[in-house]
């Protein structure tokens, strides 16, 4: 016998006391997903909350959106950026950086050399003060978001979401998704936190007000 | 055999003799004591913040106590979505058969070393052991889970496994063993936790750039969508996931839940029940395998390794509705003070003690689950509300009853229970050895308290003080205050 029917047999006679009409989906189960909990500004709210999670957040107008783009680049003194495909190009700042594309395909031993990447999100989650992609325009592959050391995060105001299941409402799950708070981080040493393990140890978010 | 593999380890002392050479550690108490009390308060702070935690607790105990009804259904549609995306699933019923597919498919690649993500389902086939037979070398890549593995040591906690090492600990090991696997520290490390981290940063990054073929588990995985989820914090979890070209994932089969909806509940609860965080730093999901991004090779492996056997007990079988949040063990009186490796198993404190015996039968884990006070914090802390004294209590008799199959002999506690039986059934033998007891207790008691007794009391009375009878019992002096005027508080005469 595979290991397949044996698995699937020992479930089955597990569950002898299950009577065999009982629907898997049944009564649905009450859920009450309370969104207020956020509050009436949940722009507010997020940047508090990605903040407390010791990432680096602004909030702008969109005039000066590609302005604190820079601003944050500078900051750490990066000298190549990784721009995906797809990203807005009046959001890519000029400065003492070199631009580095992705198509073709940039090696790993090239991404891990690079200082920083710059990239859209697809949601966003106040509560949580997290930030999601999903390898849609303007966020690349995964490993574009992983192996350089400074992540800069461009979020609309309007792609907040208040809670958790409001955003994954808006995600797609065919798509590989990556959910972000806060930069790297670890606590296996004396529970002390330490941001910076093996993703980037700089997040920053520049949230941009709606129009 | 639904195999004792891994999941409790041979040879380790039971649980009572375990606990007393932990107790003896004065350090390792202080470390548990810190590290416990701290991830307490985080808790506790973060599940305050939410005004429904209490509701998401109930629904999420109510999904899984049905998905589990139905695993059989969710799995096979698991099974069909991740195959329609791109994925290969594999079914082993034990250890051995998990282990020998890992190592198959790590063969087939060529190569001969893997990256791990922190997992306990691998860690309780023995997965690395396995693998290291067949010529393959797995790397931690968890730090500290690289802590456990560079220091030869088991792990003491589900989520922080090195919660009883020390930074100066730490630092000592990595010095000591890091050039043995690879990139040694540097010079000058020192016991700050930053120099040590970057320390492990820097030791991995080689082997995260050249792997080919990485190993994971899997926190959660959505029947509907073929969805399966990594939840963590360092990136060495994105960097298993997405750099290598195949990814072998080993879940447990309790995992799995219905839609895709459902992971909005237990996103909001794992972090904050197990690292007191609103959200932990990286959460990754993907489904099947997506054309340039990632492992272009996708296999997901369904564990039971004793899973059906705990299914099958309808007491027990709520212990299957773990996330593995490990919060049981940092509300856990004995946890605090014992630490993990006294209970001998990759699962360790309340949750160990219900769910290894079942895993691998009562009888080869026959103390644990008397390694309890039942004071029920753990099921006040439990996310998905597992009646752990419950399942306590109900293993404790199949415990005893398996003990007593073994026997020819009744044991000296059953003799002196049934003796006490006796005792209580008649109100005069009762009286009788109250008088005997306050009589013999004046003989042996200092300061109105008993220490230890000769024999075979020793066992009890040599880890507790009992109170010396009073030379009186109550029933003796309500005879003598009260029914001789046969008068009441009142003063009404009967």
């Amino acid at each position: 016998m595979s290991g397949r029917d044996t698995v699937l047999g020992a479930i089955r006679s597990a569950l002898a006391d299950v009577p065999g009409a009982e629907a898997s989906d049944g009564d649905p189960i009450p859920r009450d997903p309370r969104s207020h909990q956020a509050g009436p500004d949940v722009v507010e709210l997020f940047v508090e909350r990605a903040a407390d999670y010791r990432a680096t957040v602004v909030r702008v107008p969109p005039s000066d959106a590609v302005a604190a783009v820079g601003r944050a680049l500078a900051r750490t003194g990066a000298k190549s950026l990784v721009v995906p495909p797809g990203f807005p190009e009046d959001l890519v700042a000029e400065g003492a950086w070199s631009r580095l594309e992705d198509t073709p395909p940039l090696t790993v031993r090239q991404l891990d050399a690079a200082d920083a990447v710059l990239t859209t999100v697809a949601a966003a989650i106040a509560l949580t003060g997290t930030v999601v992609l999903d390898s849609g325009p303007g966020q690349g592959r995964r490993a574009l978001t992983l192996l350089p050391d400074q992540h800069v995060c461009v979020v609309r105001a309007s792609q907040i979401a208040a809670d958790v299941p409001e955003a994954l409402r808006l995600l797609h799950p065919r798509r590989p998704l990556t959910l972000i708070s806060g930069p790297s981080a670890t606590s296996d040493i004396e529970l002390d936190r330490v941001e910076g393990v093996h993703g980037p140890r700089t997040l920053d978010l520049v949230v941009i007000a709606d129009d | 055999m639904s195999g004792a593999d891994n999941v409790v380890w041979l040879g380790t002392p039971p649980f009572p003799e375990a606990a007393r050479a932990a107790l003896a550690d004065t350090r390792l108490r202080a470390n548990l004591r810190r590290a416990t009390g701290t991830i307490r308060d985080r808790r506790l702070a973060v599940t305050a913040e939410l005004d429904d935690w209490e509701d998401l607790r109930e629904t999420a105990a109510a999904l899984k106590r049905r998905t589990l009804r139905h695993l059989d259904r969710h799995l096979l549609r698991l099974e069909e979505t991740v195959t329609a995306a791109g994925g290969t699933v594999h079914w082993a019923a034990d250890a051995a058969e998990a282990n020998a597919i890992v190592t198959r498919l790590v063969r087939a690649t060529g190569e001969n070393e893997i990256v791990k993500v922190k997992s306990m389902a691998t860690q309780e086939i023995g997965l690395n052991e396995a693998l290291a037979e067949a010529g393959i070398r797995a790397y931690e890549t968890d730090l500290a889970e690289l802590i456990v593995q560079l220091g030869g040591d088991r792990p003491s906690h589900i989520l922080v496994p090195a919660i009883h090492r020390g930074r100066s600990e730490i630092r000592e090991i990595f010095r000591r063993q890091m050039g043995k696997w690879g990139r040694p520290a540097a010079e000058g490390l020192t016991d700050d936790p930053r120099d040590l981290a970057e320390a492990a940063r820097l030791h991995l990054r080689e082997k995260f750039l050249r792997a080919k073929v990485a190993v994971s588990g899997a926190n959660f995985a959505a029947a509907d969508t073929g969805t399966v989820v990594v939840v963590e914090s360092e990136g060495n979890g994105r960097m298993c996931l997405t750099l290598p070209e195949t990814l072998i994932t080993v879940m447990g089969i309790e995992k799995v839940l219905p839609s895709f909806a459902d992971l909005d509940v237990f996103l909001r609860l794992l972090p904050r029940s197990s690292t007191g965080e609103r959200m932990n730093p990286y959460t990754s999901l993907w489904t099947g395998v997506m054309e340039g991004d990632g492992p272009q090779d996708f296999h997901l492996v369904l564990l039971d390794n004793g899973r059906t056997a705990t299914l099958a007990d309808e007491v027990g079988r709520q212990a299957l509705s773990c996330i593995r949040c490990s919060a049981c063990l940092n509300v856990c009186p004995v946890y605090e003070r014992t630490g993990g490796h006294a209970y001998g198993s990759v699962y360790p404190g309340p949750i160990g003690a219900v769910l290894t015996p079942q895993l691998v039968g009562v009888e080869n884990a026959a103390s644990l689950p008397f390694a309890s006070t039942l004071c029920g914090a753990c099921y006040d802390a439990c996310p998905v509300k597992i009646d752990i004294p419950e399942v306590l209590v109900h293993l404790r008799s199949k415990a005893v009853e398996a003990k007593r199959r073994d026997r020819i002999l009744p044991t000296p506690e059953a003799l002196a229970m049934k003796a006490a039986g006796a005792v209580l059934s008649s109100p005069r033998r009762l009286a009788a050895l109250q008088r005997l007891a306050a009589l013999g207790a004046r003989l042996v008691a200092r300061d109105g308290r008993i220490g230890v007794l000769p024999g075979p009391f020793a066992r009890w009375s040599g880890t507790r003080d009992t109170p010396a009878p009073a030379r009186e019992s109550l029933r003796a002096w309500w005879r003598r205050t009260r029914e001789e005027g046969r008068t009441t508080r009142n003063g009404k005469s009967r």
